[in-house]
């Protein structure tokens, strides 16, 4: 350090900038200001707000009767020897049986107007997932439905997990070297236009029909999307960051594990939980793949009972699933990466 | 700028400066240019952007690089840096011909270029450990002569402009370059952080062993900082001159700004890199263009 050894008379106070931040103001006006932060209880009543609205429509359409209601539930049959307790029916035809019942003097049939029945109202579908996961299925071989959900998830999982472990580092590499980049990347922008569904079949005949397909499945969908995505969020990195690195006296395989992985680190975070959400989608043909299983096979099966509610419960459960995985993910990865300047970037 | 009829010429030096520069040239060279010329292709055939550069930095010498834009001053540094490839001529570092980049030349750079996802003291460490050197306490110690020894575990982002910059001149320093090349390293920096950061520039190279060459568009800040100016022009790039800055040190640009050395040089300056215009294209003005600016004319001439 003989540099440093008269080094004592340089030493010089931090002359600090301060910088003046603006308080931001909750009137409307400041609501509608083009790309601005929101005051926060305006963010959290914004978000609330958004699950809220879909939520109110569909109320609306299920408990008030003259919004939509096409159908008449039947409270009591009359003088129509078809109708039943607790059938639906168009209300054309209840119409036109009541005018016939009344022409002939007959009893009258009394309805209710309901709703058809693959639309079931809230508090039905409420109730749906609470004994989703409290009654044993009906039949002996069934699955319950966190069971059907946790073979999902392990699906889901494993895919990813294969995906990811050829896909990061091959998306890395075409993003840092040229050469490699123009070797892989043409063929992969060809097989990414593919739809993974095809492979199907192909799938079967080679992987069998359990879970082999269906992961193959989700890693057909994901990988080459993951390693386009990630050779360009590697290109992406500022090339100054490099010329740095390189004249600090950084060589090749430093400069891809010291400067490029971590530089990228945040943005390929980011990237990944796209992608997991990418893989959720392709979960449902996967599934019915060779044998159905999952929740996808819970879906089909109580679509098939037509037991609606159950249906929507369980497209919901993997909404439910999905929205928190990713608020989970979002919050470890700013936690992993503090350093980040950004901090609306979630 | 008006000029005082009574300045000297900035060729006259105090025999104080002159004894000084007489000093700094037996010094060792420690980076040599000859005949450094480079072209590019372009569609309209071989573009020159630096032709026949030739100048020598000494040991401990401040040399700035001036020129107009389009001159080539960052393409030079970026070959020197060995950042970039050269066509014809050599660059000696120590004699040696300098062959990609290498930790014996530090660079700071005009935009940000600290890592952002290391501490303050780990970007500081950095260099070393690319050699396999360097410890934590070797950073805070040249933390420590920027002047922010308390903001080791600070990340980037928490920092100023000017901080930043420090931050990257330290890193630069903890090699232990040769030479440290500055690219325009004030040019985002507001006006009053670059003068503080000019004078602290002054106050590290004089308390360590290094040669500075420093690239800049400002005349002031290279009067203020160099013994030497490198005068650049324009298409293709070219030694215009090597101005010695008769300016004294220790430097105070307070002091120094209405000094008739510092004026004369400010002049000599102004006079090579903005020429007086005797083209007539300068002076050309479109018709057209004068229609156009006025305010609520009728629009019959339009073709």
């Amino acid at each position: 350090m003989s540099a440093l050894q008269q080094s004592s008379k340089a030493r010089l106070e931090p002359f600090e900038e301060s910088a003046v931040v603006e308080k931001p103001k909750s009137t409307w006006g400041s609501w509608f200001a083009v790309r601005k932060e929101l005051p926060p209880h305006g963010k959290w009543t914004l978000t609330i707000g958004s699950f809220l609205l879909p939520l109110l429509l569909w109320c609306a359409l299920s408990y008030v009767p003259f919004i939509w209601h096409p159908m008449m539930r039947i409270t009591a049959p009359g003088s129509v020897d078809y109708f039943a307790q607790n059938m639906l029916v168009e209300k054309s035809v209840f119409n036109d049986e009541t005018a016939n019942a009344r022409a002939q003097g007959k009893a009258l049939p009394q309805g209710i107007p309901a709703n058809p029945i693959y639309l079931p109202a809230p508090h039905q579908v409420a109730k749906a997932f609470y004994t989703a996961f409290t009654t044993a299925p009906e039949r002996r071989d069934g699955q319950w439905l966190h069971q059907s959900l946790w073979h999902s998830i392990q699906i889901i999982f494993w895919g990813f997990v294969i995906s990811s472990l050829v896909g990061v580092p091959l998306g890395i590499l075409c993003g840092t070297y040229t050469v490699i980049s123009r070797l892989q990347e043409p063929f992969i922008e060809f097989f990414r236009y593919l739809p993974a569904p095809a492979f199907g079949a192909l799938a079967v005949a080679i992987l069998g029909i359990y879970d082999g397909p269906k992961i193959a499945i989700i890693v057909i969908g994901t990988f080459f999307q993951q390693v386009l995505v990630i050779a360009n969020t590697t290109r992406k990195l500022d090339i100054a960051l490099l010329e740095a690195a390189l004249t600090l006296g950084a060589k090749k395989l430093q400069l891809l594990f010291r400067v490029v992985v971590p530089g990228i680190l945040p943005d390929l975070y980011r990237d990944q939980r796209i992608l997991l959400g990418w893989a959720w989608t392709y979960l449902i043909v996967a599934e019915l793949i060779g044998t159905s299983s999952g929740i996808t096979w819970f879906i089909t099966q109580q679509a098939r009972y037509k037991n609606f509610e159950n249906v929507y419960a369980a497209i919901m459960i993997i909404g439910i699933i999905g929205l928190v995985t990713d608020l989970v993910l979002a919050g470890v990865g700013k936690w992993l990466f503090r350093w980040e300047r950004s901090p609306n970037k979630a | 700028m008006a000029i005082l009829p009574t300045l000297p010429s900035y060729l006259q030096q105090s025999l104080a400066v002159r004894a000084r520069f007489e000093r700094l040239k037996r010094r060792e060279v420690i980076l040599e240019v000859k005949n450094l010329g480079k072209q590019f292709p372009s569609p309209r055939g071989a573009v020159t952007a630096l032709h026949d550069i030739n100048f020598k930095t000494h040991r401990r010498e401040f040399v700035c690089v001036i020129g107009p834009s389009g001159c080539g001053k960052s393409t030079l540094i970026r070959i020197l840096a060995g950042l970039e490839s050269y066509t014809s001529g050599q660059v000696l570092l120590d004699g040696k011909p300098v062959v990609g980049p290498g930790p014996d030349r530090g660079m700071v750079f005009q935009g940000y270029t600290l890592f952002p996802w290391l501490t303050v003291k780990k970007n500081v460490m950095f260099g070393p450990q690319m050699n396999n050197r360097g410890t934590a306490s070797e950073a805070l110690q040249w933390l420590d002569l920027v002047g922010l020894s308390k903001f080791a575990d600070a990340y980037p982002h928490q920092l100023s402009g000017g901080m930043k910059q420090r931050v990257a001149i330290a890193r630069a320093l903890a090699n232990q370059p040769r030479i440290l090349l500055m690219d325009e390293p004030f040019g985002a920096l507001d006006a009053q952080t670059r003068c503080k950061m000019q004078a602290h520039l002054l106050e590290i190279w004089k308390n360590i062993d290094i040669t500075i060459l420093f690239i800049t568009h400002d005349l002031e800040e290279a009067i203020f900082l160099a013994d030497r100016i490198l005068v650049l022009k324009a298409h293709p790039g070219e030694v215009q001159e090597l101005i010695e800055v008769p300016v004294p040190r220790p430097r105070n640009f307070n002091e120094q700004y209405l000094s008739a050395e510092f004026l004369a040089t400010k002049a000599r300056l102004e006079q090579l890199i903005h020429p007086p215009q005797t083209d007539d294209e300068e002076v050309m003005v479109r018709p057209q263009m004068i229609r156009m600016a006025r305010v609520g004319d009728d629009v019959e001439n339009i073709e």
